[in-house]
């Protein structure tokens, strides 16, 4: 595997450029530049929001500096309350080329995207020479999601992710997993895995957290086309997420952020801090996504059993299918049959061996299918977290 | 009875007293639970759950080996357990009836 050097030491898979807006209002003139300049690996992110929020600021720095990006380009109204310079500062201290277009300075919509066209073809030549390195296993992080989750998930796709986990942790890989919502009830099996006590009471601490916010929220993390594939209770769903994990020792919690300190299986506390105030923890899936790719997640395992179709801005999603069904009313969209297994015609190890091989794959340069597909979904919403206690990281604190 | 018949439910714990459907199961089927044969008594779809033995209300659903929830109503061997007849015992979950979206369940 060959990939980009970046300059905080870390290695990139892709080299993208990245559109970045900061209120809607800078939305359509943000996703004309994309749409004009045509390019697979010209990638559109924002947040539609015009109050200030640290979160969604220290969201937006660490995306734009991820190591799949390469370029930033920032498109401002002019009159929103996101920290601009702020953003365009964190980017310019890492290296990489960023401009920012901001619309009311710039002549208004046509000016602005012809401004930006040009400022990503200019960008897109700077960054073509960035020096290439070979890329290890033991360099990448992998995330993990479930969307679309059925009864199948759990039996199928999720244990095989979880196979597969096993065996990038033994190569030295850093792994992802999240949604503590989906893990209620999972709580106490998961402290047990800790790698200190003190882990495993702070891990059951973000369970019961989760489980107190969405009480107030009135729901689980739960839709009724979980339901429909024959999930009755969160603490079903959660049971077959959970599986995701594999079985290594935890190693840490970390917060959407927050890259983690040393190899080894994280957890990703998605749930905000504090009494609720702006909502469910996480409007969808790609919400989700955006959180581990701020973790540094070069590839996102998307296990699906009633079949999502989205990929993601930024780091490949490559998709796999735990329902035999599903795989044949949407095969296009799929890029492992995780399905087999139900039907006895492969085993869990086999289907994890594969998602490996289509890790390394797409770490390789080749797209995967929602890729392919052009699928860049994206969003950001308003959240609000406190950074984590050291019971939540031993590794860094046994070198503190 | 046939291969198909014998691979149409998977438990996934010994200790579990429900079945994973590992593909979709006709009314009238011919279920092998634990030796007993059954007809099932309505459509089930892949990834539901059936009880492998009758359940009562408040009993506590064992899958994976673990509890998932509560039975409401009285249940017998190789019927359907789904929201009709089991709730979490930790959080209500949305469906399509509390949305008033019934007509968008297939």
């Amino acid at each position: 595997m060959i990939g980009y050097q970046r300059s905080d030491g870390r290695k990139g898979i892709r080299n993208v450029i990245v559109v970045a807006y900061l209120v809607e209002c800078a939305h359509h003139v943000a996703r004309r530049i994309v749409d004009v300049s045509a390019d697979m690996d010209v990638h559109l992110i924002g947040f539609p929001g015009c109050y200030p929020n640290e979160y969604s600021l220290r969201m937006m720095q660490k995306l734009c500096s991820h190591p799949n990006v390469g370029g930033v380009l920032i498109v401002s109204l002019g009159c929103e309350g996101f920290n601009r310079k702020g953003l365009h500062a964190a980017v310019a201290t890492t290296g990489r080329p960023v401009e920012t277009l901001v619309i009311q300075e710039r002549g208004g919509t046509a000016a602005t995207i012809a401004a930006g066209v040009n400022a990503v073809a200019a960008m897109k030549k700077s960054i073509a020479n960035i020096p290439r390195v070979a890329i290890g296993v033991e360099d990448l992080i992998i995330a993990t999601v479930c969307g679309g989750s059925d009864g199948t998930s759990g039996l199928t796709a999720n244990p095989a992710v979880g196979k597969c986990f096993d065996q990038l942790v033994a190569l030295g890989s850093t792994c992802i997993f999240e949604e503590t919502g989906e893990l209620i009830g999972c709580e106490q099996i998961m402290a047990e895995r800790a790698v200190t006590p003190a882990l495993g009471e702070a891990i059951k601490a973000c369970v019961d957290k989760a489980a107190r916010y969405y009480t107030v929220m009135g729901y689980g993390s739960f839709a009724p086309g979980n339901a429909d594939g024959g999930l009755t209770t969160q603490e079903e769903k959660s049971m077959g997420a959970y599986a995701k994990s594999g079985d290594s020792p935890i190693s840490g919690v970390i917060k959407p952020g927050d890259l983690p300190p040393s190899n080894g299986l994280y957890l990703l506390d998605v749930v905000p801090d504090g009494e609720p105030r702006f909502g469910f923890p996480n409007i969808n899936d790609n919400a989700e996504i955006a959180e581990l790719i701020a973790c540094g997640a070069h590839i996102i395992l998307f296990t699906t059993g009633r079949g999502s179709v989205v990929g993601s801005a930024i780091s490949p999603v490559i998709k796999i299918c735990a329902n035999p069904d599903t795989y044949q009313r949407m095969p296009d969209d799929m890029d492992v049959d995780a399905g087999r297994i139900l039907n006895g015609e492969a085993t869990l190890d086999e289907v994890g061996g594969e998602i490996l091989e289509k890790i390394i794959a797409s770490a390789s340069g080749l797209r995967s299918v929602s890729e392919s597909l052009g699928h860049q979904e994206f969003i950001l919403t308003y959240k609000s977290f406190e950074p984590v206690g050291p019971a939540c990281l031993p590794a860094r604190a046994s070198r503190a | 009875m046939s291969q198909k018949d014998s691979n149409q439910l998977i438990l996934l714990h010994e200790k579990d007293n429900v079945l994973a459907c590992r593909r979709k199961i006709h009314r009238g089927d011919a279920l092998m639970i634990d030796g007993l044969a059954i007809a099932a008594s309505g459509d089930v779809d892949v990834g539901h759950k059936i009880a492998r033995i009758e359940l009562d209300t408040g009993d506590v659903v064992l899958k994976y080996g673990v509890p998932i929830g509560s039975i409401t109503q009285a249940t017998r061997i190789g019927e359907h357990v789904h929201t009709h007849n089991m709730k979490s015992d930790y959080i209500p979950i949305t469906t399509r009836q509390s949305t008033g979206d019934e007509t968008n369940s297939s």
